[in-house]
C-alpha cells in the first residue's frame, strides 16, 4: 500500500498491444493503460498482419474499460492531401469508440481532432518531435494537449527541466527498441526504401528486406544497401537501417547505434521522484509473449518503487526477463544517461 | 495565350557544416557577389559550434542585406537546453530580419510576437491544412520536407494559402535525421561533451559507406545527411509550371558559387540545364539523386543525366 511519503500520482504504466492477445495480456498483466493503432497507414507501426479493425477495437476498449484500464490510439503519422479521409475517419472512429486519448502528432490532425471532438483527450506523439518546453506549450496553446510522449533524445537532467517548465503531463520510454534519431525527423528509411515512419507509418520496412547465406556470412540488406554481414554463429538482428555496421574513414563499427534495447528500470526512483506521470513500453510489433513478459516485470518493478523507493533496486531476475526480449540481448539506458550521446 | 510562370527566386540555405571563422566569412563575400537573391544564415546543427557569436551573425547578416540579399536568420533544429532557448529568443527577437523556424518551439516564439516567418525544413508540413494552419500563424514561406514528391507538391500547390511561398530544397546533400548522438565525436572515441570539435576537421561531414563500399551517408555532429547530392536541375520546367517560388541551394565546402551560377544560367534561358547538370553531377564525389522528388527511395537517380 502506497504510504503518505509516497508521491500522490503513481507512475502510470503504458503497454503496447498490436492486435487483441496483447491488449488482453497487457491488461491481465499490470498495464494502466495500452496503445494501439488502426490497420493502416495512421500509424506509425502499419505493419503487415498487425493492428485492430473496427471489430477488435471494440473488443478492446470493452476489454480494458471492464477492467479499469485505459486505451490510447496511436494516429501519429503525417497525411499527404490524398490520405486525409483516412486520418479524419481514424480521428471519428477513435472518438466513436470512447478511447481515453488519441496519440498524434500531425498539426493538421491535432487541429481536426481538436475542434470536432473537444473532449477527446490529446496527446502529443513522439513523432511530433517536441525536445523542448516552448514547442511543447505551442501544441499545449493550440490543440490543448494532456500530455507529450518525449523523444528519446534527453538526458535525465534535460527531461527534469522540461518537465518544470511544462504545462502537462509528461510521458518517457521505459523500455524497448531504441531509436537515435529524434522520432518525426528521421527520413532513413525513406532515403533508401521509399518509405519512413512520417509518410508510411514504417522504418526499414520488411518488404524491402534480403537475407542471404553466402559463404562470406549471413548477409542482411535493405533496398539492395548491405546492412550488415554476420559470422557463422553470429547472432542476426533485423536489419534496421541505423543499426547496421558500416565503414567510416576505414573503420568498420556500427556507425550510427549498436543493435541494443533501451532499459530504465534503474532510473525508476528518479523517475518517479521527479513527477513523470507515465512509462512508456515500445513494441506494438512484438509478440503477446514480449508485452507479457515486459509488462509483467514492469508491473512489478513500479510498485516496488512506490513502495519503498530509496531501498528500490532492479532484481536481477527482472533484468535477465527483460535481457531475453531485448534487441542483440543488450540493453542501454540511452540519452538519459549522458555519457551515451 | 499562355502566361509565362513567375521566375523563381534563387535560394542559399545555412550552412550546415563546421567551417572555421575565415572560411565562413570568405565563402559569404562570394555569396554577396552571386546571383542569389536570398541567404539563410545561422548556426542551425551544433549550439557548440561558434565560428560566429550572434552580433556576428547579425552583422554578416548586414553586410549581405547591404549587398542586395533578402537575409533569414536560421534557428536550430534540435533544441534541448535551456541556453539554446535563450538564443532562440534572441533570434526571433531580433526585430530587423525574418526568421526561418526548425522546430515548434521557435514557431511559438515567433507567432506570439506577431512576427511573420518562414517554416524551414524542420517543420513537418505534409499537407495542405498544416500549412494554413501554419499561415495563419504568419508563416509566409514554407519549405517543403525533403521525402516529399513532386506528385504531393502538385496537391499542396493547388491548395496553399495564397500569400504563402512555396521553397524546394533543389541542391546539395539531403538533411535526412537529427540526433542527440553526436556521431562525429563517436567515430573519434570522444565524448560528445568533450568533442574537441572534430567537425572542424570534415568540411563536408564524414561519409558512411557499407562494407561493399557503397557511399549513401554524410555525418555532420549530430545530423545525417545524404551522401549523395540531390540535384534538381533537371526538374526546373516542372519547378516552375508547379510555381515554386524559391529554390533552395544547400551550401557544400567547395563549388557552391559554381553551382549558383548554373542553377541562374538555366533559369535565365542562358545554359542548357542538361549540360549544366552533367557538369555539376561530374564532379560531385557520390555522384546525384533525385528519388524523393520521383516519389522514390531518395538516393535513387530516376532522371537520365
Amino acid at each position: 500500500m502506497p504510504t503518505a511519503s509516497t508521491p500522490s500520482k503513481p507512475l502510470e504504466l503504458v503497454c503496447p498491444a498490436g492486435n487483441l492477445p496483447s491488449l488482453k495480456t497487457a491488461v491481465d498483466h499490470g498495464a494502466d493503460s495500452v496503445y494501439i493503432g488502426f490497420r493502416d497507414d495512421t500509424n506509425a507501426r502499419h505493419f503487415p498482419g498487425l493492428n485492430f479493425d473496427a471489430k477488435t477495437a471494440v473488443q478492446g476498449v470493452r476489454y480494458a474499460h471492464a477492467k479499469g484500464r485505459r486505451v490510447f490510439v496511436a494516429l501519429n503519422t503525417f497525411p499527404q492531401p490524398s490520405g486525409w479521409e483516412r486520418w479524419r475517419r481514424a480521428v471519428d472512429q477513435a472518438a466513436d469508440l470512447r478511447v481515453d486519448a488519441v496519440i498524434a502528432a500531425d498539426i493538421s490532425v491535432l487541429d481536426y481532432a481538436h475542434r470536432r471532438h473537444p473532449d477527446l483527450p490529446l496527446h502529443l506523439s513522439v513523432q511530433g518531435s517536441a525536445t523542448n518546453y516552448e514547442a511543447i506549450r505551442f501544441y499545449h496553446e493550440h490543440f490543448g494537449i494532456r500530455r507529450v510522449v518525449l523523444p528519446r533524445v534527453l538526458s535525465l537532467p534535460q527531461v527534469h527541466h522540461v518537465l518544470e517548465n511544462s504545462p502537462v503531463d509528461l510521458e518517457v520510454f521505459g523500455f524497448g527498441g531504441l531509436c537515435i534519431m529524434v522520432e518525426g525527423r528521421c527520413l532513413l528509411s525513406s532515403y533508401v526504401t521509399g518509405e519512413s515512419p512520417n509518410m508510411c507509418g514504417v522504418c526499414s520496412p520488411a518488404k524491402a528486406v534480403r537475407w542471404e547465406e553466402t559463404p562470406r556470412g549471413l548477409e542482411t540488406r535493405l533496398g539492395g544497401l548491405l546492412i550488415d554481414r554476420h559470422a557463422p554463429g553470429e547472432p542476426a538482428g533485423y536489419p534496421t537501417l541505423c543499426k547496421g555496421r558500416f565503414t567510416v574513414a576505414d573503420q568498420t563499427y556500427y556507425a550510427i547505434e549498436e543493435p541494443t534495447s533501451l532499459n530504465t528500470l534503474a532510473l525508476l526512483p528518479e523517475l518517479q521522484d521527479m513527477g513523470i506521470a507515465a512509462i512508456k513500453i515500445e513494441g506494438r510489433q512484438r509478440s503477446p509473449a514480449y508485452v507479457t513478459q515486459v509488462t509483467k516485470v514492469w508491473r512489478a518493478a513500479i510498485d516496488a518503487c512506490r513502495r519503498n523507493p530509496a531501498a528500490y533496486a532492479p532484481k536481477p531476475e527482472w533484468l535477465r526477463e527483460l535481457g531475453k526480449v531485448s534487441e542483440g540481448h543488450q540493453t542501454t539506458l540511452g540519452a538519459y544517461h549522458r555519457t551515451w550521446q | 495565350m499562355t502566361i509565362e510562370p513567375r521566375m523563381p527566386k534563387l535560394a542559399l540555405g545555412p550552412v550546415l557544416y563546421y567551417w572555421p571563422k575565415e572560411k565562413l566569412l570568405d565563402f559569404y563575400e562570394q555569396i554577396a557577389a552571386s546571383p542569389v537573391d536570398i541567404v539563410y544564415l545561422g548556426e542551425t546543427i551544433c549550439a557548440k559550434r561558434r565560428a560566429l557569436n550572434t552580433e556576428e551573425w547579425l552583422a554578416l547578416a548586414e553586410r549581405l542585406s547591404a549587398a542586395g540579399k533578402e537575409v533569414v536568420l536560421s534557428t536550430m533544429a534540435l533544441l534541448e537546453a535551456e541556453s539554446e532557448l535563450k538564443a532562440l529568443h534572441r533570434l526571433c527577437e531580433n526585430g530587423r530580419f525574418t526568421v526561418e523556424a526548425n522546430d515548434m518551439g521557435a514557431v511559438r516564439l515567433l507567432s506570439a510576437r506577431g512576427a511573420s516567418f518562414v517554416s524551414g525544413t524542420g517543420i513537418n508540413v505534409y499537407n495542405d491544412r498544416t500549412l494554413r494552419f501554419l499561415a495563419g500563424l504568419g508563416a509566409k514561406r514554407w519549405v517543403m520536407p525533403v521525402e516529399l514528391s513532386a506528385e504531393t507538391l502538385a496537391v499542396m500547390q493547388a491548395e496553399r494559402p495564397a500569400e504563402v511561398e512555396t521553397e524546394v530544397f533543389v541542391y546539395g546533400r539531403l538533411p535526412l535525421a537529427y540526433s542527440a548522438r553526436c556521431f562525429t565525436a563517436r567515430h573519434h572515441d570522444l565524448p560528445k561533451d568533450d568533442c574537441r570539435f572534430r567537425c572542424l576537421d570534415y568540411p563536408e561531414g564524414l561519409t558512411v559507406s557499407t562494407r561493399e563500399g557503397q557511399a549513401f551517408l554524410a555525418l555532420n555532429g549530430i545530423q545525417t545527411q545524404s551522401a549523395q547530392t540531390c540535384n534538381l536541375l533537371l526538374e526546373l520546367e516542372e519547378l516552375r509550371e508547379l510555381k515554386v517560388d524559391v529554390l533552395r541551394v544547400s551550401p557544400q565546402a567547395e563549388g557552391t558559387e559554381v553551382v549558383i551560377e548554373a542553377f541562374a544560367a538555366c533559369l535565365r534561358g542562358d545554359r542548357d540545364p542538361l549540360e549544366a547538370a552533367r557538369t555539376l553531377n561530374a564532379a560531385l564525389p557520390y555522384g546525384a539523386c533525385d528519388g524523393y522528388w520521383q516519389g522514390q527511395a531518395g538516393l535513387r537517380q530516376v532522371e537520365e543525366v
